[in-house]
């Protein structure tokens, strides 16, 4: 019983990290259709640029983070017009060809600027402290995690179901041309989406460096683990995703507990088995 | 325009031997290891480092001859390229010695070549037992895993902890160090709970150690490869709560001084056996340290500087030894048994293995008065060997 209830408390924690991590990428790629394999290039910035603002003006934690965030979102709007915009549409052997070089250009820029070595995001106190139930402790960081987890997805849902900017980003995926008969400014909305898109994975880089901790080589490391959130997900589907990392965090945990040699075979195992079930993922629609 | 001046001395020198002594020469060393890439910061940056900080200390020159540095970048492990290069620096850049290596297979794969040639290679890392019997002409200033691995088992036993359990990353280096502390901990009377080995991929440590948690043994033993795998460790053994548990933490270059202030105030008070800290506290670490910082002020003293250092050491000895002339026996014969006072501590080059023999350290993490996060050591194995020959499987 404890050790089921550890697994479930371990599983939910671990894949809401994942869920955390990969939400940004599930909005660029799965919603507007852009491969963009340097999603973790604009989490590792969000990391890096918190540090850096943290300790030049002495600011709180969580203040810097959310500058970081929104820094990075705001860095997104010349990249998006300069280089991204370039390859909407376009095939995906192009977009990947794109943005996969601009993995590397991060890897070199943020080993250049500052070090190849680890960077650690600083914690304010009362995440650095574990809470006692009895039979196990559970960090503090980690329910801070899952409460924030929660937060973006009903925000997520809320954003693209009940307002217009989110009826203007779906109109304009599925159907361009008729969204923008419809008067829809539709490339003023792929620029919206693709700053949220990036301002989450700032906020998926610095919640989940606990666990993933930043260094340059942070974009090409855990590019195979975001990117098989947001397939077992379905592409489109945040909602996919979030079960998606449920599920496979679970997993993972459980065989961790249970048979700990075959921890990471389990996690693509279930990965394999979900895909060749349905080959657009949980939540995936037939495009 | 310190360059400047540097080239100054260069040329006059040059001037000064061309003229004065006939017949000097210019030795090559081959220095091979990871440049750039994920691996530059841990090792090879701090390779470069710890050769110019000894040129820095002792000049350019041994034995009559000019020694000159030649750097080849080899990113990761890749025993193909690790020969290639060798081969070219021996034919085509003359190189008399080689040097470096960080990954075991890419020493393996330049065994057939050194021995063949006769070049003398000292490594600098590739702490497998059994690379340096590859090849009669390697010489290893590192460490081995067993080395380091036998002394924290003898101390978990010297401090009455009769249970343990061993946690590893599932790779070579891994199980071998699971190996030997399971093996010195079970001949000691020690009681190994269970051994887990954990995925090289892991990066949620918690489940693991909730896990040894519930076992509740007296320590457990980790070994992780450097950089985040470690950082995500630590952080989980004290996210988790083990040392209030009373489950001791027991590791070897976990706490190693390039990650070290990442780890954070949650690293203060792990434990580790390892043969260099950045603190020991000597005139020749002093003055190495100074030196590094001279030449690089965000240059960090770590165990793969110090091993970088040493073996230059060697080769300036192995020059000196043949006046610059080739000759490989002789150069290797020259420093099998060569001790010295080095930054970590008294070494000793093992006369039969031609390995490393040196002390191995218990360290406890603890801030400095400036801050900073060190290594202090505590108590002293001397004149450890290399356990892994004799051990056995």
């Amino acid at each position: 019983m404890e050790l089921l209830l550890s697994i479930l408390i371990d599983g939910l924690a671990y894949g809401m990290i994942l869920f955390i991590i990969s939400v940004g990428l599930s909005i660029t790629m799965g919603l507007m259709r852009v491969v963009n394999l340097a999603h973790g290039v604009f989490a590792m910035l969000g990391g890096f640029l918190m540090v850096a603002v943290g300790s030049r003006f002495g600011l709180r934690p969580e203040m810097a983070a959310m500058l970081a965030v929104i820094a990075v979102g705001a860095l997104a709007l010349p990249l998006e017009k300069l280089i991204f915009r370039r390859v909407y549409g376009r095939s995906e052997l192009q977009q990947v060809l794109l943005t996969i070089g601009l993995v590397f250009i991060g890897i070199a820029a943020v080993g250049t600027v500052f070090g190849n070595s680890l960077l650690a995001i600083p914690l304010p106190e009362y995440l650095k402290r574990s809470v006692d139930i009895g039979f196990r402790v559970i960090p503090m960081h980690r329910l801070a995690v899952v409460t924030a987890g929660l937060a973006v997805l009903v925000g997520l849902w809320f954003l693209f179901t009940k307002t217009r900017f989110g009826i203007n980003i779906r109109a304009s995926v599925d159907k361009a041309a008729a969204a923008e008969a419809l008067g829809i400014d539709t490339s003023k909305v792929y620029r919206l989406g693709f700053m949220l898109g990036a301002a989450l994975a700032a906020l998926g880089g610095i919640l989940g460096a606990e666990l993933l901790p930043l260094e340059p080589y942070y974009p090409l490391k855990y590019l195979v683990l975001v990117l098989a959130i947001v397939a077992v997900g379905g592409m489109g589907s945040v909602f996919g995703s979030f079960m998606a990392a449920l599920v496979l965090g679970t997993v993972e945990t459980a065989a961790k507990y249970l048979m700990p040699e075959i921890a990471s075979i389990m996690f693509y195992l279930t990965m394999l088995v979900v895909l060749s079930w349905r080959p657009h993922g949980l939540f995936g629609r037939q495009l | 325009m310190k360059s400047a001046t540097r080239k100054a001395l260069f040329s006059a020198a040059a001037l000064f031997f061309s003229t004065s002594v006939v017949g000097a020469e210019v030795v090559k060393v081959g220095v091979i290891g990871p440049f750039s890439g994920p691996f530059a910061g841990a090792f090879g940056t701090p390779f470069r480092q710890g050769v110019e900080a000894y040129v820095a200390m002792h000049g350019n020159k041994a034995g009559g001859a000019e020694i000159q540095f030649i750097y080849r970048d080899l990113a990761g492990p890749d025993p193909q390229k690790a020969r290639s290069l060798a081969q070219e620096l021996v034919v085509k850049d003359k190189v008399q010695y080689l040097a470096g290596v960080v990954f075991t297979p890419n020493a393996m794969a330049i065994a057939p070549l050194s021995q063949s040639a006769k070049v003398p290679m000292v490594i600098f890392n590739a702490s497998t037992s059994v690379v340096v019997s590859k090849s009669d002409y390697f010489v290893r200033t590192s460490n081995t895993l067993p080395q380091v691995t036998v002394p924290v088992a003898k101390y978990a036993l010297d401090h009455d902890i009769k249970s343990a359990i061993t946690i590893v990353s599932d790779y070579g280096p891994g199980i071998d160090a699971e190996k030997a502390f399971s093996k010195t901990f079970e001949q000691g009377g020690g009681k190994i709970v269970d051994s887990i080995r954990m995925p090289l991929s892991t990066t949620d440590f918690g489940p693991f150690l909730q896990k040894i948690r519930a076992a509740k043994p007296e320590s457990l033993f980790a070994f992780l490869p450097f950089g985040p795998p470690t950082y995500g460790f630590v952080k989980a053994y004290n996210d988790n709560a083990l040392e209030q548990a009373g489950i001791k933490f027991l590791g070897t270059a976990e706490t190693q001084e390039s990650d070290l202030q990442a780890l954070g105030d949650g690293a203060i008070g792990l434990e580790t056996a390892y043969f260099y800290s950045g603190a020991h506290d000597s005139p020749e670490n002093k003055a190495f340290v100074e030196t590094l910082k001279k030449l690089d002020p965000k240059a960090i003293a770590n165990p793969a500087t110090v091993s970088a250092f040493d073996g230059t050491h060697v080769i300036y000895k192995m020059v000196e030894a043949t006046g610059g002339e080739v000759d490989g026996d002789k150069a290797i014969e020259a420093i099998k048994g060569l001790s010295w006072e080095s930054p970590r501590g008294p070494v000793t080059i093992d006369a039969k293995t031609r390995d490393i023999i040196q002390n191995v350290y218990m360290r406890r993490v603890e801030k400095d008065s400036d801050g900073k996060l060190v290594n202090r050591e505590f108590k002293v194995y001397e004149a450890q060997p290399d356990y892994g020959l004799t051990l056995g499987e």
